[in-house]
């Protein structure tokens, strides 16, 4: 059991040692990510029929997701039940049966264990024991729910179903996005040199996004002047942010002096990158989803892509960022969304700088691991608000983590 | 082989405008409709679209120049071009098509010096009235990119 103190403000202050302690980072993929929690694995567009297969992951733990011959999706751990080596080296494809390199044990598509290699020796010689039981270690089979052709596993038989657990105060936000099958357009792995937590508090932090995002706010394309707000579940878990498609004509930036504010002389040149087809009829222009524990949703205009966010230590995390449209774009969508991506990802107009800020933070806190931030934006509350000059889903994730953690 | 000096001229060029900071000439290695992208040889491989970055005319490509300069914040950081084994075929009188290997090196103002990025150029390019880049496509040999990709590569 760890032996932490939580400041005593409470929701308005993070201590650092969170972003930097060895056993808390152990503690949290046993409590959260192997624990009572949904995490995401993969779309189901990226498994193309029976037998079709992907790996991915679940905190640290490597994960197996596949179709079975009937083309049910069953997602279990990347680890043979012999010595523990990876059961599955591609990436992606497709295959009969799974067959661990080392010594040849094989694996069904639901990761049962099929077959191990001279069981009974040979010639009445070797082999294992009568009573010898190998499915002892065998890899641990996740619970699998899709939603809208997101892939999500746990580990845990107590979390209720992903419904449930998302809520509805953020699932109508999910599903207004996942309307029809998907396509995937393309993926990329962005490194980040930090801690997982300070990238899923970035992300659903309302109150950086265009003050640290300098193209929004040039282009008066998100400005916390424009109509927008925040619905953060109950447990504080997950949330949703979303700014309505209107060009502000207000001037607050400039007034207030701020270094993100708009110049007359800085226009673009080709501004057709952000011609918006509002798509899903609801004139809303920017929508950025987190579930808990590493899931993102976004949508930036006709940009759409689910980023998981995948801890490698106390000070690395792999955003794995996969794009993608609906199977029934037409070319002049696709086009949309292929400029759009300029918006997005390590070389995002509107995302690179995350990848700095939040590694800025790892950096800074470096010798205060006793300090704490300040996260006192919109007061103590814990919710939904119709401002995103809040840091209330920040508070929401600490209240969260805080729960799975009993800390 | 003519042309063949006047092509690895270009692509060294090029890289010492990006290495040297001199970003408002990077525009100006294509043509006027130029094409520029950068994509995964994993992407490329399965047939996806999506690039990491995507300009196609010289107004895109000076807005992304404009935007690292007025907008994106990143810190300070240079790269090193290695261009090399460049192998090129006439398409016609007036256009080259190049491939060409490239490692960059990635140094930050604290002297960490990382290899960011290795990859092929693929190019189409136009020899007259001077040679310039019609299209430039990056293909990243990783899917994997530290941190941010700002300067172009």
């Amino acid at each position: 059991m760890l032996q932490k103190s939580w400041p005593v403000e409470g929701a308005t202050r993070v201590p650092y040692w969170v972003y930097q302690d060895a056993d808390v980072y152990q503690e949290e993929q046993a409590r959260i990510f192997r624990g009572p929690t949904w995490n995401y694995l993969c779309l189901e567009a990226e498994l193309a029929g029976p037998k079709s297969f992907l790996t991915t992951f679940v905190g640290d733990m490597p994960v197996v997701v596949a179709r079975d011959p009937k083309g049910e999706l069953h997602a279990f751990e990347n680890r043979c039940a012999h010595r523990g080596a990876l059961i599955c080296m591609q990436s992606r494809g497709r295959a009969e049966r799974f067959t661990c390199i080392y010594h040849n044990w094989t694996y069904d598509h639901a990761g049962n264990l099929a077959g191990v290699a001279f069981r009974n020796g040979i010639g009445g010689k070797g082999g294992m024991p009568a009573d010898a039981k190998p499915e002892s270690q065998a890899p641990k089979q996740l619970r699998v729910e899709a939603i809208g052709g997101l892939v999500f596993g746990s580990l845990s038989s107590d979390v209720s179903s992903l419904k449930n657990y998302i809520g509805p105060e953020v699932l109508p936000r999910l599903q207004r996005v996942l309307t029809r099958p998907l396509k995937v357009l393309g993926s990329y792995t962005q490194v980040l040199p930090n801690n997982w937590k300070l990238y899923m508090d970035n992300v659903k932090d309302t109150y950086h996004a265009s003050l640290l995002h300098l193209f929004f706010t040039r282009f008066r394309i998100n400005r916390l002047t424009q109509k927008g707000g925040v619905f953060v579940s109950k447990d504080g878990a997950h949330h949703c942010t979303f700014t309505e498609m209107v060009e502000d004509q207000g001037d607050a930036y400039e007034k207030g002096g701020m270094r993100s504010a708009g110049s007359a002389d800085f226009k673009l040149e080709a501004p057709e990158i952000l011609d918006q087809a509002d798509e899903f009829g609801d004139r809303v222009a920017i929508q950025i989803l987190s579930l808990f524990p590493g899931f993102v949703l976004h949508q930036i205009r006709n940009s759409l892509a689910a980023r998981q966010v995948v801890p490698k230590g106390v000070d690395r995390t792999e955003l794995h960022w996969t794009l993608f449209g609906f199977a029934d774009d037409d070319a002049a969508m696709t086009r949309r969304r292929m400029l759009q991506a300029n918006l997005v990802g390590p070389a995002g107009y509107i995302s690179m700088e995350d990848g700095a800020a939040t590694g800025f933070v790892q950096r800074g806190v470096a010798g205060a691991p006793e300090r704490a931030s300040v996260i006192e934006m919109g007061g103590e509350a814990i919710g939904s608000q119709d401002s995103r000059i809040t840091e209330t889903a920040v508070r929401g994730l600490w209240k969260a983590w805080r729960k799975h953690m009993s800390i | 082989m003519s042309f063949q000096r006047e092509i690895e001229n270009l692509h060294s060029r090029y890289a010492h405008a990006l290495d040297d900071d001199r970003l408002e000439e990077w525009p100006n290695f294509f043509t006027e409709n130029g094409v520029y992208r950068i994509a995964t040889a994993e992407n490329e491989e399965r047939g996806l679209p999506i690039p990491v970055l995507y300009a196609e005319g010289r107004p895109m490509l000076r807005d992304r120049v404009a935007s690292l300069r007025n907008a994106n914040i990143y810190e300070p950081q240079r790269y090193r071009h290695m261009v090399s084994s460049v192998l090129m075929e006439k398409l016609d009188e007036k256009k080259i098509k190049s491939v060409a290997n490239f490692l960059v090196v990635r140094i930050m103002q604290d002297g960490g010096a990382l290899l960011f990025a290795s990859g092929r150029y693929l190019d189409r390019i136009v020899l007259a009235p001077q040679p310039l880049y019609e299209e430039r496509v990056v293909i990243c040999d990783s899917r994997r990119f530290d941190t941010l990709l700002a300067i172009p590569l």
